[in-house]
């Protein structure tokens, strides 16, 4: 399978000018609110016009302004789940899901199709619950169950999770993993959760303020987010301006230090990225004396900001995520970051 | 006790109820998918004829179909008569009323979570299905009450009524002219007596809608 998206959408200020293509598998869209998933989903979708460019699915022009192509939405064979999940109200959940087997026309195929998704889902005893009746994880089973029925070429999940409770959220995740897996549906999930996106996706596109940003295998975009913009939004607290000072060196005048990276750095350097996780107290490389500013206890893990020693004073204190069990005891005043967890960033 | 009068009012309440609900869904409807500018514009036109005074409606509704004029002419040669008949009545009734049905029905639209169609789209369902079986149940509290206001406001219908189709007894009398004549000359034990018919018939019409949407509440609530 295969999805190639290049199109372009003004909306009033906004302006959407994504350009990507996604294979087989799960894929993520991470960006914050506001820069413009749902607008891509829906051009995706066809419930927005993108102003030009095209959409292939499969080979199959879903949009394609040279060539005047715009299936409606019906004809694109493209599976929404929306975020609050869209369950038609005044139906059944049983109601619900046969919307999404209109298009077959044979009775007892029709209710096979039905009872088989109905036990997948994990629905027997309440299909003839209204939505409202129903619980959020149960909610979402039966959107599911609708679009799956359906068999779509393309699954899009908008923010999944986001309208349910947090202790509900792990659990649900591990579900759509594991029926994912069971359907093999190519999967476009859009979401602002870092975590999910990690979790679910083999490779994600970064979006910010309508544009594409990266596109990378999931564990590399988080090793080697290669921007500031990229880092942040992979969750880096912490980016500094850095020049390069050796082959292997930056300098960091903010805080006065030189960092040994564990790859070459380029000329065109221009700062670098520590994951508030990355500091540690044992480590020999890259060490050096801290004054702590800040301290909270969270539950499992101490939430830390600090100051190197030569740090000029208008920049920012540093954070620092410090695991329970790795407890005081072991820092003395300094901390150290290996190499490798130094994140060389380019523009 | 002649009864034409309320045979009257009610079919013309009846048949112009009918004709608004249809005309005021569909124009709410389309009118939320115009430009901007575009709606601005109807939606005044449309409104209007709640604001004007029903004696400037009858106005209007003389100078296109009287039949001196040139409209009225060209229906007239199909013998189709809107002046001082009973179903110039409905025209009357259609215009006044109109506009209750459009209003509530827009606003009954716009509260309306847009996502739900958007699914029925992405799921394959025709837009007529989405229209009739998602868009109207989820609605269909604002568009009854729009219906029902637009029923009693036919039903009470008299300036452009009594402009357009004047007061003639067993012909064109409805409950509203009826009473105003019968006071007119006098007769007020009859006059009384239609006035009663027309706070039975609001009352019934009213308690229905209260259990209609008592029904509703409990139906959703199972």
């Amino acid at each position: 399978m295969s999805l190639t998206v290049d199109i372009k959408k003004r909306l009033g200020n906004f302006c959407l000018d994504v350009s990507f293509n996604i294979n087989s598998g799960v894929s993520g869209l991470l960006g914050a609110s506001g820069s413009g998933k749902s607008v891509t989903l829906m051009c995706i979708a066809g419930i927005l016009k993108p102003d030009s460019g095209k959409i292939i699915l499969n080979g199959r022009a879903l949009y394609d302004s040279e060539r005047n192509i715009d299936l409606t939405p019906q004809r694109r064979r493209v599976g929404y789940l929306f975020q609050n999940y869209a369950l038609f109200p005044d139906m059944t959940a049983r109601q619900n899901i046969l919307c999404g087997l209109h298009k077959e026309k044979d009775k007892s195929k029709k209710e096979r199709s039905l009872s088989e998704i109905i036990e997948i889902m994990q629905l027997r005893g309440i299909e003839n619950n209204r939505p409202k009746q129903l619980s959020g994880g149960q909610q979402q089973r039966v959107a599911l169950a609708r679009i799956l029925v359906g068999d779509p070429e393309l699954l899009i999940l908008d923010e999944p999770f986001s309208a349910l409770d947090s202790h509900l959220r792990s659990q649900l995740q591990v579900e759509i993993q594991k029926l994912l897996k069971r359907f093999g549906k190519n999967t476009l999930l859009v979401t602002h959760s870092r975590d999910e996106a990690y979790q679910l996706c083999s490779e994600i596109a970064l979006l910010d303020a309508g544009k594409i940003v990266i596109r990378k295998e999931t564990k590399q975009l988080f090793a080697d987010p290669e921007s500031r913009q990229a880092a942040y939004l992979t969750g880096c607290k912490n980016v500094i301006d850095a020049k390069k000072a050796g082959e292997y060196e930056v300098d960091v005048p903010d805080w006065g230090l030189r960092f040994t990276a564990s790859r070459p750095v380029c000329d065109d350097l221009c700062a670098i990225g520590v994951r508030a996780h990355y500091f540690n107290p044992k480590a020999i490389q890259n060490r050096f004396s801290v004054r702590l500013t800040d301290e909270i206890e969270g539950q499992f893990e101490y939430i830390v900001q600090f100051r190197y020693k030569d740090q000029i004073d208008d920049s920012q204190d540093i954070w620092w995520l410090m695991p329970k069990e790795k407890r005081m005891e072991q820092f003395r005043g300094e901390l150290g970051v290996s190499p490798a967890n130094i994140m060389l960033l380019y523009g | 006790m002649d009864w034409y009068p309320l045979i009257n009012s009610v079919r013309i309440a009846a048949i112009s109820c009918v004709i608004v609900f249809f005309t005021g869904i569909f124009a709410a409807y389309y009118a939320a998918r115009l430009p901007r500018v575009l709606k601005g514009f109807l939606d005044v036109l449309l409104t209007l004829p709640l604001v004007l005074p029903p004696t400037v409606c009858g106005y209007f509704l003389l100078m296109l179909f009287g039949l001196r004029r040139p409209f009225g002419m060209f229906l007239a040669q199909y013998g189709i008569k809107f002046v001082m008949t009973w179903y110039g009545g409905i025209l009357a009734a259609v215009l006044t009323a109109f506009p209750l049905m459009y209003r509530t029905a827009r606003g009954a639209f716009e509260s309306f979570d847009e996502t739900l169609a958007y699914a029925g789209q992405t799921l394959g369902l025709s837009d007529t299905f989405i229209f009739w079986r998602i868009r109207m149940p989820a609605c269909r509290q604002g568009i009854l009450a729009g219906a029902v206001l637009a029923f009693a406001r036919a039903l009470g219908e008299y300036g452009a009524t009594s402009m357009l189709i004047g007061y003639t007894p067993g012909k064109t009398a409805t409950i509203s002219t009826t009473v105003y004549q019968l006071w007119r000359t006098n007769n007020d034990a009859l006059a009384f007596k239609w006035v009663m018919v027309n706070v039975a018939i609001s009352a019934l019409v009213l308690t229905t809608v209260n259990m209609l949407e008592k029904q509703d509440r409990k139906a959703a609530a199972k």
